[in-house]
Protein backbone atom coordinates (compact mmCIF):
# COMPACT_ATOMS: atom_id res chain seq x y z
CA UNK A 1 0.00 0.00 0.00
CA UNK A 2 1.29 3.43 -0.92
CA UNK A 3 1.61 5.89 1.98
CA UNK A 4 -0.53 8.55 0.26
CA UNK A 5 -3.45 6.07 0.29
CA UNK A 6 -3.78 6.69 4.03
CA UNK A 7 -4.24 10.45 3.64
CA UNK A 8 -6.94 12.68 2.24
CA UNK A 9 -10.04 11.27 3.95
CA UNK A 10 -12.62 13.19 6.00
CA UNK A 11 -11.33 14.72 9.24
CA UNK A 12 -14.84 14.94 10.75
CA UNK A 13 -16.76 12.24 8.89
CA UNK A 14 -20.25 12.67 10.42
CA UNK A 15 -20.51 16.38 9.63
CA UNK A 16 -18.51 16.44 6.40
CA UNK A 17 -20.42 13.50 4.93
CA UNK A 18 -23.71 15.11 5.99
CA UNK A 19 -22.86 18.32 4.11
CA UNK A 20 -21.60 16.31 1.13
CA UNK A 21 -24.75 14.20 1.01
CA UNK A 22 -26.90 17.31 1.12
CA UNK A 23 -25.10 18.66 -1.95
CA UNK A 24 -25.39 15.26 -3.66
CA UNK A 25 -29.11 15.13 -2.84
CA UNK A 26 -29.70 18.63 -4.23
CA UNK A 27 -27.67 17.75 -7.33
CA UNK A 28 -29.66 14.57 -8.03
CA UNK A 29 -32.96 16.34 -7.22
CA UNK A 30 -32.25 19.32 -9.47
CA UNK A 31 -30.58 17.92 -12.60
CA UNK A 32 -28.21 20.28 -14.36
CA UNK A 33 -27.41 22.47 -11.34
CA UNK A 34 -23.85 22.63 -9.99
CA UNK A 35 -23.11 22.05 -6.29
CA UNK A 36 -19.83 22.40 -4.38
CA UNK A 37 -18.42 19.20 -2.84
CA UNK A 38 -15.38 19.61 -0.59
CA UNK A 39 -13.65 18.09 2.40
CA UNK A 40 -11.44 15.32 1.00
CA UNK A 41 -8.06 15.30 -0.75
CA UNK A 42 -8.04 12.16 -2.93
CA UNK A 43 -4.96 11.22 -4.98
CA UNK A 44 -4.74 12.24 -8.65
CA UNK A 45 -6.42 11.63 -11.02
CA UNK A 46 -9.51 11.76 -8.75
CA UNK A 47 -11.22 15.12 -8.50
CA UNK A 48 -12.12 16.40 -5.03
CA UNK A 49 -15.82 16.01 -5.82
CA UNK A 50 -15.47 12.40 -7.00
CA UNK A 51 -13.42 11.56 -3.90
CA UNK A 52 -16.01 13.13 -1.59
CA UNK A 53 -18.85 11.28 -3.32
CA UNK A 54 -17.06 7.95 -2.85
CA UNK A 55 -16.36 8.67 0.82
CA UNK A 56 -19.99 9.70 1.35
CA UNK A 57 -21.80 6.91 -0.51
CA UNK A 58 -19.49 3.87 -0.76
CA UNK A 59 -18.65 1.28 1.88
CA UNK A 60 -18.04 -2.45 2.17
CA UNK A 61 -21.54 -3.22 0.85
CA UNK A 62 -21.22 -1.30 -2.43
CA UNK A 63 -19.07 -2.89 -5.16
CA UNK A 64 -17.17 -0.20 -7.09
CA UNK A 65 -15.85 -0.35 -10.65
CA UNK A 66 -12.79 1.71 -11.55
CA UNK A 67 -12.79 2.60 -15.26
CA UNK A 68 -9.62 2.31 -17.40
CA UNK A 69 -7.55 5.38 -16.57
CA UNK A 70 -8.73 5.31 -12.91
CA UNK A 71 -7.79 1.68 -12.33
CA UNK A 72 -4.44 2.64 -10.76
CA UNK A 73 -2.79 1.16 -7.69
CA UNK A 74 -2.92 4.48 -5.84
CA UNK A 75 -6.67 4.83 -6.48
CA UNK A 76 -7.33 1.19 -5.56
CA UNK A 77 -5.41 1.61 -2.30
CA UNK A 78 -7.12 4.89 -1.42
CA UNK A 79 -10.63 3.57 -2.04
CA UNK A 80 -9.93 0.33 -0.19
CA UNK A 81 -8.40 2.03 2.84
CA UNK A 82 -11.06 4.71 3.21
CA UNK A 83 -14.25 2.84 2.24
CA UNK A 84 -13.56 -0.91 2.03
CA UNK A 85 -15.61 -1.06 -1.18
CA UNK A 86 -14.91 -4.24 -3.17
CA UNK A 87 -13.42 -3.45 -6.60
CA UNK A 88 -15.34 -5.31 -9.30
CA UNK A 89 -16.11 -5.50 -13.03
CA UNK A 90 -18.59 -3.10 -14.64
CA UNK A 91 -21.44 -5.65 -14.68
CA UNK A 92 -21.34 -6.20 -10.90
CA UNK A 93 -20.81 -2.59 -9.85
CA UNK A 94 -23.18 -0.48 -7.73
CA UNK A 95 -20.92 2.51 -8.33
CA UNK A 96 -18.53 3.20 -11.20
CA UNK A 97 -15.85 5.85 -11.47
CA UNK A 98 -13.98 7.12 -14.51
CA UNK A 99 -14.01 9.48 -17.45
CA UNK A 100 -16.81 9.01 -19.94
CA UNK A 101 -14.38 7.21 -22.29
CA UNK A 102 -13.32 4.89 -19.43
CA UNK A 103 -16.92 3.89 -18.72
CA UNK A 104 -17.92 3.20 -22.32
CA UNK A 105 -19.87 1.20 -23.31
CA UNK A 106 -22.29 2.20 -20.56
CA UNK A 107 -24.79 -0.53 -21.38
CA UNK A 108 -22.59 -2.84 -19.30
CA UNK A 109 -23.84 -1.30 -16.08
CA UNK A 110 -26.75 -2.56 -13.97
CA UNK A 111 -30.06 -0.88 -14.82
CA UNK A 112 -32.08 -2.56 -12.05
CA UNK A 113 -34.87 -5.10 -12.40
CA UNK A 114 -38.40 -4.39 -13.67
CA UNK A 115 -39.76 -4.94 -10.14
CA UNK A 116 -36.69 -3.50 -8.34
CA UNK A 117 -35.49 -0.61 -10.53
CA UNK A 118 -33.50 0.75 -7.57
CA UNK A 119 -30.92 -2.02 -7.99
CA UNK A 120 -29.14 0.04 -10.63
CA UNK A 121 -25.63 1.44 -10.88
CA UNK A 122 -24.64 5.03 -10.15
CA UNK A 123 -21.93 6.34 -12.47
CA UNK A 124 -19.47 9.01 -11.31
CA UNK A 125 -18.20 10.59 -14.49
CA UNK A 126 -15.09 12.78 -14.25
CA UNK A 127 -15.33 15.77 -16.58
CA UNK A 128 -12.69 18.31 -17.67
CA UNK A 129 -15.19 21.03 -16.76
CA UNK A 130 -18.85 21.51 -15.87
CA UNK A 131 -21.09 24.29 -17.10
CA UNK A 132 -24.78 25.01 -17.48
CA UNK A 133 -24.54 24.98 -21.26
CA UNK A 134 -25.12 22.30 -23.86
CA UNK A 135 -27.82 19.65 -24.12
CA UNK A 136 -31.28 20.60 -22.93
CA UNK A 137 -32.64 18.82 -19.85
CA UNK A 138 -36.29 18.49 -18.84
CA UNK A 139 -38.14 16.24 -16.40
CA UNK A 140 -38.58 15.79 -12.65
CA UNK A 141 -36.60 18.30 -10.58
CA UNK A 142 -36.46 20.89 -13.37
CA UNK A 143 -38.93 23.77 -13.24
CA UNK A 144 -38.84 24.56 -16.96
CA UNK A 145 -35.58 23.62 -18.66
CA UNK A 146 -31.92 23.22 -17.68
CA UNK A 147 -28.69 22.80 -19.61
CA UNK A 148 -25.54 20.81 -18.85
CA UNK A 149 -22.39 20.08 -20.87
CA UNK A 150 -22.92 16.30 -21.08
CA UNK A 151 -20.24 14.19 -22.79
CA UNK A 152 -22.88 12.95 -25.25
CA UNK A 153 -26.65 12.69 -25.58
CA UNK A 154 -27.33 9.34 -27.32
CA UNK A 155 -26.39 7.17 -24.31
CA UNK A 156 -28.53 9.26 -21.94
CA UNK A 157 -31.47 9.19 -24.33
CA UNK A 158 -31.19 5.39 -24.58
CA UNK A 159 -31.01 5.24 -20.77
CA UNK A 160 -34.16 7.40 -20.42
CA UNK A 161 -36.00 5.05 -22.76
CA UNK A 162 -35.48 2.26 -20.18
CA UNK A 163 -37.31 4.22 -17.44
CA UNK A 164 -38.09 3.27 -14.68
CA UNK A 165 -34.96 1.15 -15.14
CA UNK A 166 -31.64 2.75 -16.01
CA UNK A 167 -28.44 3.99 -14.38
CA UNK A 168 -28.06 7.33 -12.59
CA UNK A 169 -25.14 9.65 -13.16
CA UNK A 170 -23.08 12.16 -11.22
CA UNK A 171 -20.76 14.39 -13.22
CA UNK A 172 -17.80 15.75 -11.30
CA UNK A 173 -15.13 18.31 -12.05
CA UNK A 174 -12.78 19.83 -9.48
CA UNK A 175 -14.85 20.54 -6.38
CA UNK A 176 -18.25 20.58 -8.14
CA UNK A 177 -20.89 17.98 -8.89
CA UNK A 178 -23.99 17.84 -11.08
CA UNK A 179 -26.57 15.08 -11.13
CA UNK A 180 -28.39 13.42 -13.99
CA UNK A 181 -30.95 10.84 -12.80
CA UNK A 182 -32.41 8.32 -15.24
CA UNK A 183 -35.67 10.29 -15.25
CA UNK A 184 -34.19 13.33 -17.06
CA UNK A 185 -35.08 13.79 -20.73
CA UNK A 186 -31.96 14.85 -22.66
CA UNK A 187 -32.08 16.60 -26.03
CA UNK A 188 -29.18 17.83 -28.11
CA UNK A 189 -29.36 21.52 -29.03
CA UNK B 1 -10.67 11.72 23.65
CA UNK B 2 -14.15 12.99 22.97
CA UNK B 3 -17.10 12.37 25.23
CA UNK B 4 -17.79 8.64 25.03
CA UNK B 5 -21.38 9.07 26.14
CA UNK B 6 -22.30 11.46 23.33
CA UNK B 7 -24.32 10.34 20.32
CA UNK B 8 -22.90 10.36 16.80
CA UNK B 9 -24.10 13.39 14.84
CA UNK B 10 -27.86 12.94 14.21
CA UNK B 11 -27.99 9.74 16.31
CA UNK B 12 -27.46 7.11 13.58
CA UNK B 13 -24.06 5.54 12.86
CA UNK B 14 -22.31 6.43 9.61
CA UNK B 15 -22.85 3.04 7.95
CA UNK B 16 -26.61 3.31 8.52
CA UNK B 17 -26.73 6.87 7.21
CA UNK B 18 -24.86 5.86 4.05
CA UNK B 19 -27.38 3.05 3.45
CA UNK B 20 -30.32 5.43 3.95
CA UNK B 21 -28.68 8.11 1.79
CA UNK B 22 -28.22 5.67 -1.08
CA UNK B 23 -31.89 4.69 -0.81
CA UNK B 24 -32.95 8.36 -0.83
CA UNK B 25 -30.91 9.05 -3.98
CA UNK B 26 -32.49 6.08 -5.80
CA UNK B 27 -35.89 7.29 -4.63
CA UNK B 28 -35.23 10.73 -6.10
CA UNK B 29 -34.08 9.16 -9.38
CA UNK B 30 -37.29 7.07 -9.65
CA UNK B 31 -40.05 9.44 -8.44
CA UNK B 32 -42.85 7.64 -6.61
CA UNK B 33 -41.11 4.24 -6.49
CA UNK B 34 -40.76 2.74 -3.00
CA UNK B 35 -37.11 1.88 -2.34
CA UNK B 36 -36.61 -0.87 0.27
CA UNK B 37 -34.15 0.03 3.02
CA UNK B 38 -32.87 -1.63 6.18
CA UNK B 39 -34.88 0.40 8.68
CA UNK B 40 -33.34 0.54 12.14
CA UNK B 41 -34.93 0.37 15.55
CA UNK B 42 -35.25 3.92 16.80
CA UNK B 43 -35.70 5.07 20.39
CA UNK B 44 -39.44 5.55 19.82
CA UNK B 45 -42.26 3.17 18.92
CA UNK B 46 -43.29 2.35 15.36
CA UNK B 47 -46.07 4.69 14.34
CA UNK B 48 -44.36 7.66 15.96
CA UNK B 49 -42.37 8.56 12.88
CA UNK B 50 -39.41 6.18 12.90
CA UNK B 51 -39.19 6.32 9.10
CA UNK B 52 -39.33 10.10 8.97
CA UNK B 53 -36.78 10.37 11.78
CA UNK B 54 -34.31 8.14 9.91
CA UNK B 55 -34.71 10.16 6.70
CA UNK B 56 -34.32 13.42 8.62
CA UNK B 57 -31.22 12.06 10.40
CA UNK B 58 -29.66 11.13 7.06
CA UNK B 59 -30.36 14.59 5.58
CA UNK B 60 -29.54 16.94 8.47
CA UNK B 61 -26.45 19.14 8.36
CA UNK B 62 -25.22 21.08 11.42
CA UNK B 63 -26.38 24.36 9.84
CA UNK B 64 -30.00 23.23 9.45
CA UNK B 65 -33.02 24.79 11.11
CA UNK B 66 -35.55 22.05 11.83
CA UNK B 67 -39.33 22.32 12.10
CA UNK B 68 -41.46 19.33 13.14
CA UNK B 69 -45.24 19.25 12.81
CA UNK B 70 -47.86 16.71 13.75
CA UNK B 71 -51.19 17.26 11.96
CA UNK B 72 -50.02 20.80 11.28
CA UNK B 73 -49.25 21.57 14.93
CA UNK B 74 -45.79 22.38 16.29
CA UNK B 75 -46.79 21.87 19.92
CA UNK B 76 -48.12 18.30 20.09
CA UNK B 77 -46.31 15.42 21.82
CA UNK B 78 -44.96 13.76 18.69
CA UNK B 79 -43.65 17.02 17.21
CA UNK B 80 -42.12 18.24 20.46
CA UNK B 81 -40.35 14.96 21.20
CA UNK B 82 -38.86 14.59 17.69
CA UNK B 83 -37.75 18.22 17.71
CA UNK B 84 -36.03 17.74 21.07
CA UNK B 85 -34.50 14.46 19.86
CA UNK B 86 -32.64 16.26 17.07
CA UNK B 87 -31.78 19.26 19.22
CA UNK B 88 -30.03 16.82 21.54
CA UNK B 89 -28.45 14.40 19.04
CA UNK B 90 -27.61 16.76 16.15
CA UNK B 91 -27.42 20.11 17.91
CA UNK B 92 -29.42 21.77 15.15
CA UNK B 93 -31.42 24.97 15.52
CA UNK B 94 -35.20 24.60 15.58
CA UNK B 95 -38.05 26.85 14.58
CA UNK B 96 -41.83 26.85 14.34
CA UNK B 97 -41.90 29.24 11.37
CA UNK B 98 -42.32 27.40 8.06
CA UNK B 99 -40.45 30.03 6.06
CA UNK B 100 -37.39 29.90 8.35
CA UNK B 101 -37.03 26.09 8.35
CA UNK B 102 -34.61 24.26 6.05
CA UNK B 103 -35.83 20.78 6.97
CA UNK B 104 -39.45 20.14 7.96
CA UNK B 105 -40.53 16.76 9.27
CA UNK B 106 -44.28 16.33 9.03
CA UNK B 107 -46.95 13.93 10.10
CA UNK B 108 -50.05 14.15 7.92
CA UNK B 109 -49.94 17.77 6.69
CA UNK B 110 -48.19 20.00 4.18
CA UNK B 111 -47.70 23.50 5.65
CA UNK B 112 -50.03 26.21 4.31
CA UNK B 113 -47.12 28.58 3.62
CA UNK B 114 -45.67 27.65 0.19
CA UNK B 115 -42.29 25.90 0.40
CA UNK B 116 -39.22 27.18 -1.42
CA UNK B 117 -36.04 25.85 -3.01
CA UNK B 118 -33.53 24.80 -0.37
CA UNK B 119 -36.21 23.28 1.87
CA UNK B 120 -36.75 19.56 2.42
CA UNK B 121 -40.12 18.20 3.53
CA UNK B 122 -39.86 14.77 5.25
CA UNK B 123 -43.11 12.82 5.64
CA UNK B 124 -43.75 10.16 8.27
CA UNK B 125 -45.50 7.34 6.44
CA UNK B 126 -47.43 4.51 8.14
CA UNK B 127 -48.38 2.39 5.08
CA UNK B 128 -46.34 3.33 1.98
CA UNK B 129 -48.09 0.92 -0.39
CA UNK B 130 -51.20 2.56 -1.92
CA UNK B 131 -52.49 -0.85 -3.03
CA UNK B 132 -51.98 -2.58 0.34
CA UNK B 133 -55.61 -2.44 1.51
CA UNK B 134 -56.74 -3.73 -1.88
CA UNK B 135 -54.12 -6.48 -2.21
CA UNK B 136 -52.36 -7.68 0.96
CA UNK B 137 -49.57 -9.65 -0.75
CA UNK B 138 -46.32 -7.73 -1.30
CA UNK B 139 -45.39 -10.06 -4.21
CA UNK B 140 -48.62 -9.10 -5.98
CA UNK B 141 -48.45 -5.34 -5.37
CA UNK B 142 -44.83 -5.30 -6.54
CA UNK B 143 -45.90 -7.03 -9.76
CA UNK B 144 -48.75 -4.54 -10.17
CA UNK B 145 -46.30 -1.61 -9.90
CA UNK B 146 -43.95 -3.33 -12.34
CA UNK B 147 -46.75 -3.80 -14.91
CA UNK B 148 -48.26 -0.38 -14.16
CA UNK B 149 -51.49 -2.25 -13.41
CA UNK B 150 -53.48 0.21 -11.34
CA UNK B 151 -56.97 -0.89 -12.39
CA UNK B 152 -57.74 -2.04 -8.85
CA UNK B 153 -57.26 1.49 -7.52
CA UNK B 154 -59.72 2.87 -10.06
CA UNK B 155 -62.20 0.13 -9.10
CA UNK B 156 -61.87 1.25 -5.48
CA UNK B 157 -62.56 4.88 -6.38
CA UNK B 158 -65.47 3.76 -8.58
CA UNK B 159 -66.95 1.78 -5.69
CA UNK B 160 -66.73 4.95 -3.59
CA UNK B 161 -68.86 6.72 -6.18
CA UNK B 162 -71.40 3.91 -6.49
CA UNK B 163 -71.82 3.72 -2.72
CA UNK B 164 -71.54 7.36 -1.67
CA UNK B 165 -72.25 9.28 -4.86
CA UNK B 166 -68.78 10.78 -4.77
CA UNK B 167 -65.17 9.75 -4.19
CA UNK B 168 -65.33 9.43 -0.40
CA UNK B 169 -61.57 9.04 0.10
CA UNK B 170 -60.76 12.17 2.10
CA UNK B 171 -57.13 11.51 3.10
CA UNK B 172 -54.36 9.21 1.87
CA UNK B 173 -55.65 10.05 -1.62
CA UNK B 174 -53.50 8.28 -4.25
CA UNK B 175 -51.53 10.24 -6.84
CA UNK B 176 -49.83 9.18 -10.06
CA UNK B 177 -46.28 10.50 -10.20
CA UNK B 178 -44.73 11.58 -13.51
CA UNK B 179 -47.15 9.33 -15.38
CA UNK B 180 -45.66 6.14 -13.94
CA UNK B 181 -45.96 5.08 -10.29
CA UNK B 182 -49.09 5.41 -8.18
CA UNK B 183 -47.93 6.75 -4.83
CA UNK B 184 -49.41 7.01 -1.36
CA UNK B 185 -48.91 10.61 -0.20
CA UNK B 186 -49.09 9.45 3.46
CA UNK B 187 -52.35 10.29 5.24
CA UNK B 188 -52.41 13.98 4.33
CA UNK B 189 -55.92 15.33 3.74
CA UNK B 190 -56.77 15.47 0.05
CA UNK B 191 -56.92 19.25 0.52
CA UNK B 192 -53.10 19.07 0.52
CA UNK B 193 -52.76 16.92 -2.62
CA UNK B 194 -52.44 19.85 -5.05
CA UNK B 195 -49.39 21.05 -3.05
CA UNK B 196 -47.54 17.80 -3.81
CA UNK B 197 -47.21 18.70 -7.48
CA UNK B 198 -44.85 21.38 -8.74
CA UNK B 199 -43.49 21.98 -5.24
CA UNK B 200 -40.13 23.80 -5.15
CA UNK B 201 -38.95 21.77 -2.13
CA UNK B 202 -37.60 18.22 -2.13
CA UNK B 203 -40.24 15.88 -0.68
CA UNK B 204 -38.98 12.67 0.98
CA UNK B 205 -41.17 9.93 2.47
CA UNK B 206 -39.97 7.49 5.14
CA UNK B 207 -41.84 4.41 6.39
CA UNK B 208 -39.90 2.83 9.25
CA UNK B 209 -41.92 -0.26 10.10
CA UNK B 210 -42.58 -1.02 6.41
CA UNK B 211 -38.93 -0.26 5.49
CA UNK B 212 -39.58 1.92 2.46
CA UNK B 213 -38.29 5.31 1.31
CA UNK B 214 -39.68 7.24 -1.65
CA UNK B 215 -39.41 10.74 -3.00
CA UNK B 216 -40.84 13.51 -5.12
CA UNK B 217 -38.14 15.71 -6.67
CA UNK B 218 -38.94 19.42 -6.96
CA UNK B 219 -41.43 20.43 -9.66
CA UNK B 220 -42.61 16.86 -10.15
CA UNK B 221 -45.98 15.99 -11.59
CA UNK B 222 -48.34 14.29 -9.10
CA UNK B 223 -51.89 13.87 -10.37
CA UNK B 224 -54.65 12.81 -8.00
CA UNK B 225 -56.51 9.87 -9.55
CA UNK B 226 -60.06 10.64 -10.64
CA UNK B 227 -62.62 10.20 -13.42
CA UNK B 228 -63.64 12.62 -16.19
CA UNK B 229 -67.20 12.83 -14.79
CA UNK B 230 -66.06 12.80 -11.13
CA UNK B 231 -63.02 15.07 -11.11
CA UNK B 232 -60.76 15.35 -8.07
CA UNK B 233 -61.71 18.19 -5.73
CA UNK B 234 -59.60 19.30 -2.76
CA UNK B 235 -62.07 19.60 0.10
CA UNK B 236 -62.11 21.21 3.53
CA UNK B 237 -64.67 22.14 6.17
CA UNK B 238 -66.97 24.80 4.70
CA UNK B 239 -66.06 27.43 7.25
CA UNK B 240 -63.43 30.05 8.03
CA UNK B 241 -60.96 29.71 10.91
CA UNK B 242 -62.61 30.92 14.15
CA UNK B 243 -59.28 32.27 15.45
CA UNK B 244 -57.66 33.94 12.42
CA UNK B 245 -60.57 34.11 9.93
CA UNK B 246 -58.55 32.41 7.17
CA UNK B 247 -61.07 31.27 4.54
CA UNK B 248 -58.69 29.01 2.63
CA UNK B 249 -56.72 26.95 5.18
CA UNK B 250 -57.34 23.37 6.27
CA UNK B 251 -59.43 23.31 9.46
CA UNK B 252 -59.72 21.10 12.52
CA UNK B 253 -63.12 20.82 14.16
CA UNK B 254 -62.86 21.18 17.94
CA UNK B 255 -65.68 20.24 20.32
CA UNK B 256 -65.73 22.91 23.04
CA UNK B 257 -68.32 21.61 25.55
CA UNK B 258 -70.85 18.81 26.04
CA UNK B 259 -73.70 20.90 24.58
CA UNK B 260 -72.61 20.37 20.97
CA UNK B 261 -70.70 23.63 20.65
CA UNK B 262 -67.80 23.50 18.26
CA UNK B 263 -65.24 25.68 16.63
CA UNK B 264 -63.10 25.41 13.51
CA UNK B 265 -59.41 26.30 13.73
CA UNK B 266 -56.49 26.13 11.33
CA UNK B 267 -54.67 22.80 11.60
CA UNK B 268 -51.42 24.65 10.74
CA UNK B 269 -50.61 26.39 14.05
CA UNK B 270 -47.76 28.50 12.62
CA UNK B 271 -49.97 29.78 9.79
CA UNK B 272 -52.79 30.64 12.21
CA UNK B 273 -50.51 32.38 14.74
CA UNK B 274 -48.74 34.47 12.10
CA UNK B 275 -52.11 35.58 10.68
CA UNK B 276 -53.30 36.63 14.14
CA UNK B 277 -50.05 38.50 14.73
CA UNK B 278 -50.71 40.29 11.44
CA UNK B 279 -54.09 41.43 12.78
CA UNK B 280 -56.49 38.90 11.24
CA UNK B 281 -58.90 38.00 14.02
CA UNK B 282 -61.77 35.52 13.74
CA UNK B 283 -65.02 35.54 15.75
CA UNK B 284 -63.50 33.55 18.66
CA UNK B 285 -59.93 34.81 18.37
CA UNK B 286 -58.05 37.21 20.55
CA UNK B 287 -55.30 39.49 19.26
CA UNK B 288 -51.74 38.21 19.69
CA UNK B 289 -48.68 40.31 20.40
CA UNK B 290 -47.15 41.46 17.14
CA UNK B 291 -44.06 39.62 15.95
Amino acid sequence: MTPEALLGGFTDAPRQSARAFRAALEAMSRPGTLWPLEGAAPPAPLSVAAGVLILTLCDGTTPLHLGGSYDLQVVRDWVTFHTGAPLVSAEEAHFALGTWADLMPVDRFAIGLPDYPDRAATLIVEMPSLSAQGPRLTGPGIAVVAHLNLPETAAFRANRALFPQGFDTYLTSGAHVAGLPRSTIVEAV
Amino acid sequence: MTDQTAYNFAYLDEQTKRMIRRAILKGVAIPGYQVPFASREMPMPYGWGTGGVQVTAACLVPEDRLKVIDQGADDTTNAVSIRRFFQRTAGVAVTEATAEATVIQTRHRIPETPLTEGQILVYQVPIPEPLRFLEPRETETRKMHELEDYGLMHVKLYEDISRHGQIATAYDYPVKVEGRYVMDPSPIPKFDNPKLAGNAAIQLFGAGREQRIYALPPYSEAISLDFDDYPFAASKADHACDLCAAPDSYLDEVITDDQGSRMFVCSDTDFCASRRKAGHIGPMGTPMAGG
